[in-house]
């Protein structure tokens, strides 16, 4: 366990690559259902405000 | 039996299309990476002069790849919804922007991590860094200008030339370290010669290469189905969608063209 985090010395900028692409994702993924969610929101308060 | 692929081109229509898709292409992208890691790190050895620094290029050049490959499709699909005037095309392509900008990011990123220990430095001025950091501008550029324009047809339009216009810059990435003396390496590989690499380790960043692939298109279809949602809000069949209300009341699909 020890060797898979220091990676031969350079476990510290090995884990920085993959721990930034493993957040860009969790990001990438968080706001693709937040934007979904509010897209939907905003048809569904369109939709109201003509025939409430 | 013939495939109209028009239909397809109408959003009311490739939005069930796209959310049939996703799953698919997004579990895909797990195995894949879940595979990729694995060889990459349990099956690929130690480099001989790296050591196990090496390993940050099964993600580094998998996003490169993507980050300009991305680009070129986003100005295909610009290009496609200028000739045609087709408003999914350049709805495609404003769903690939943000995912492409992340790739882009990644990658210098990515690179930055690995020139450290390698070259010794986090960033040089080099040709094939420079050309990609204008890659990850140019796509903040496109999203900007989009941004900066209301009228969603006007900001198809001129976000479209300006991602034309931008596509010069990935053949100066491609073969900038052909073309200039750079710090950065030469192809690993290519269709000409013979990868200089251990197949192993090949098998793991081509794995990876997929995955990146997968994971693009499955997040790219969640986004234009959101992008669809927002532009088409006015449509009968949006809002029955967003209401739970039964579809086709009105019995046509609106468009923004009949606002």
């Amino acid at each position: 366990m020890t060797g898979m985090l220091s990676m031969g010395g350079y476990g510290f900028y090995i884990w920085c690559s993959y721990g930034a692409l493993a957040l860009a994702i969790v990001v990438e993924v968080w706001s693709l259902r937040r934007r979904r969610a509010q897209a939907l929101e905003l048809a569904r308060m369109a939709a109201e405000e003509e025939n409430p | 039996m013939t495939i109209s692929w028009f239909k397809y081109s109408a959003p009311a229509n490739f939005y069930p299309l796209a959310g049939r898709m996703i799953p698919w292409f997004a579990g895909a992208a797990v195995l894949l990476t879940v595979i990729g890691m694995y060889i990459g790190f349990v099956v690929a050895p130690t480099d001989a002069t790296q050591g196990e620094a090496y390993r940050i290029i099964f993600i580094h050049v998998p996003t490169a790849w993507m980050a300009m490959f991305g680009y070129c499709v986003m100005a295909g699909w610009c290009a496609a919804s200028l000739i045609w005037n087709t408003r999914l095309s350049a709805m495609m392509a404003q769903a690939l922007a943000p995912t492409g900008a992340m790739f882009a990011f990644v990658s210098l990123w990515t690179g930055a991590f690995w020139g450290r220990p390698t070259w010794g430095t986090y960033w040089v001025w080099d040709a094939r860094l420079t050309s990609t950091l204008i890659l990850l501008f140019l796509y903040l550029g496109y999203m900007a200008l989009r941004a900066a324009i209301d009228e969603p047809r006007r900001a198809d339009r001129a976000s479209a030339l300006l991602a034309i216009v931008g596509v010069i810059n990935v053949p100066i990435i491609y073969f900038s370290v052909k073309w200039w003396n750079t710090l950065h390496q030469g192809a690993t590989i290519s269709a000409t010669a013979a990868p200089k690499m251990a197949h192993t380790m090949l098998a793991a960043m081509l794995v990876m290469i997929f995955a990146a692939w997968f994971y693009a298109i499955a997040v790219t279809l969640h986004r234009v189905r959101s992008i669809i949602l927002e532009r088409e809000a006015h449509t009968d069949w949006v809002r029955a969608l967003a209401t739970g209300a039964p579809a086709g009341q009105a019995g046509r699909v609106g468009t923004e063209a009949s606002r």
